[in-house]
């Protein structure tokens, strides 16, 4: 049995199939990624692992189980305790998931007040170390700016100091580099493989850019319609798959020295 | 590489300065010059908040800079006012980011793609129909998307939609900003594919703004890098890894993640973040992230030095 286990799951929004017989298991530590394009049902896997598929979304069939437990029979309240502390999402832009109204530091003592009975001050100060850690400068500063006033990286840092607040043991990262720059994705890319190394924290990324995948995971797996279209370590991906959307994929990432149209 | 007699439009000089709160001053383009020449493609890459977009925008007049001059054939197009310079807006045509939010979502799509046609009198209403056919065909795109509304339609498929009405025109330059970027890598080739073989086919000058520059190689004649409102350099688009000599524009290079890179090695890339366009350092505008400063560099500015054919360099390494 591993970490997670998910097993031959069916995924429909309002009795329409969008993700059919997917199956994954992590171990401790593993770094997975699924790579496709808009629409294939990527992101509706992990949302369902997270237990927060949106509106009329239900896992029909199959298992998810996690430490041998099964994750589809939770209830409200053993997820609200659950989630964010044994396994944690960071988005696309953390910046949409704050209340813009408000500072960041108000979401972030309101997230460590609901897992942790402690004192605002308490918290406070816990956000600011938690900061200050993901190598975000004058993490006081950051508490007290509003979400707009950062800029895309330093959010997206924000959002993985807020996810690795309590060390979940499996940490999902949904496009978490796709609005940012270049440098902004490598500074990314790389911490969040450093959680690995300090924490042991298992990662499963979702992302449609196969070097991103390539580079950072132990396995990837190629989804196309909401099913599994191929999947293996990075080796076989690059170099051996003959799968010929996987090569379609693959020959779609600008490449330095790579064709040029002109 | 270029015929100085292909040149098409120009920026000599560009400035524009912002006002900014507390009576500082934000100078988003610095002294840019930049050439276009007929048929090529110019690509202009830098981080967020570098001043690219700034630029472009002087270059189809929806702003104007502070000092300097934006040529076109010769003619000072910053000067032009009223009907000259609507007159002038056909020549030069954009594509933006995000075609849900440029366009208004309650007109169809043939409204859309001939409302330019329309302002100039270039068709009748009742040839509305033809003309959007003819232009979703060109794009590749089913003629039956005429009466489409952009909600119902893929990224990839906006972003053609967003190029037809750009070249309804015909206009000479067709400008694109980020226009791929928010697209998946396999929609963002098809788009790349689209808009080269147009280029070719009706020798369309063109300006490619990106963040990418994996990306911008695959298609500029020439790249210009920004940082903070500056050219730092100036190269030709191919061997693009063999030429770049800027350590900005070699920070850039490093922090693609390639398909066929070494994965063995860890990526490298410059640590920290670009500081505010409101203080940029003195001297060298890279100073305080570049890997090999030299004393120079803190106080004086290095300016762009001609190093080869077509490549200009602003570093005091080169100079």
């Amino acid at each position: 049995m591993s970490m997670l286990d998910v097993d031959h799951i069916n995924i429909a929004y309002k009795n329409k199939p969008t993700v059919t017989d997917f199956s994954m298991h992590i171990e401790k530590g593993q770094i997975y990624s699924i790579v496709g394009e808009s629409g294939s049902g990527k992101t509706t896997v992990i949302r369902a692992i997270f237990g927060m598929l949106p509106g009329g979304g239900k896992v029909t069939g199959g298992s998810i189980v996690f430490e041998g437990e099964s994750l589809l029979t939770f209830s409200r309240e053993r997820w609200r305790l659950f989630r964010g502390k044994d396994i944690s999402m960071i988005f696309q832009d953390s910046g949409a998931m704050m209340n813009p109204t408000k500072r960041v530091g108000s979401a972030f003592i309101e997230y460590i007040r609901t897992h942790e009975a402690v004192s605002k001050e308490e918290a406070f100060r816990k956000g600011v170390m938690m900061l200050e850690r993901m190598r975000l400068p004058s993490g006081e500063n950051i508490m007290r700016s509003y979400p707009f006033q950062l800029s895309g990286g330093m959010r997206q840092r924000v959002g993985i100091a807020m996810g690795m607040t309590y060390e979940p043991k499996l940490l999902l990262a949904d496009e978490p580099t796709s609005a940012l720059d270049v440098t902004t994705q490598a500074q990314i890319v790389r911490q969040m493989m450093e959680l690995r190394e300090n924490y042991g924290t298992s990662l499963i990324v979702v992302t449609h850019n196969l070097g991103v995948a390539a580079y950072m995971s132990d396995h990837i797996i190629v989804m196309k319609d909401g099913k599994i279209e191929d999947e293996g370590d990075r080796d076989y991906i690059l170099y051996h798959s003959g799968n010929a959307y996987t090569h379609k994929l693959l020959e779609a990432v600008p490449s330095i020295g790579g064709r040029r149209f002109v | 590489m270029f015929d100085e007699k292909d040149l098409i439009l120009e920026a000599k000089h560009v400035t524009r300065v912002f006002p900014a709160a507390g009576g500082r001053s934000l100078t988003a383009c610095n002294d840019i010059s930049l050439k276009f020449y007929k048929g090529k493609t110019l690509g202009i890459v830098g981080e967020s908040g570098c001043g690219k977009s700034t630029f472009m925008r002087f270059l189809v007049s929806l702003d104007k800079p502070t000092s300097g001059e934006i040529l076109y054939r010769g003619k000072d197009i910053t000067a032009f006012r009223g009907e000259e310079l609507r007159q002038h807006r056909q020549h030069i045509q954009m594509v933006f980011q995000d075609p849900a939010q440029s366009f208004n979502p309650k007109m169809k799509i043939q409204d859309i793609i001939c409302e330019p046609l329309l302002n100039f009198k270039r068709i009748k209403n009742s040839e509305k129909r033809e003309a959007a056919e003819r232009l979703l065909k060109m794009v590749e795109l089913p003629p039956e998307m005429a009466d489409r509304f952009m909600h119902n339609m893929s990224g990839g498929q906006r972003q053609r939609v967003a190029i037809a009405r750009a070249l309804a025109l015909e206009p000479e330059i067709m400008l694109l900003d980020e226009a791929t970027s928010a697209l998946d890598v396999s929609v963002q080739r098809t788009i790349i594919e689209l808009i080269t073989k147009l280029q070719r086919e009706k020798g369309i000058t063109m300006g490619f703004i990106c963040h990418d520059i994996g990306l911008v190689q695959s298609l500029a004649h020439q790249i210009a890098v920004m940082y903070l409102g500056n050219i730092v350099e100036v190269l030709p688009g191919e061997d693009i890894s063999t030429h770049a000599k800027h350590p900005y524009t070699q920070a850039l290079l490093k922090s693609i993640f390639d398909v066929k890179m070494d994965f063995s090695k860890k990526i490298e890339s410059i640590d920290s973040e670009a500081p505010s366009p409101l203080d940029v350092p003195k001297g060298c505008p890279f100073c305080n992230r570049c890997d090999c400063l030299m004393e120079k560099c803190r106080t004086e500015k290095p300016t762009l030095a001609t190093l080869g054919e077509g490549h200009l360099v602003a570093c005091h390494k080169y100079a």
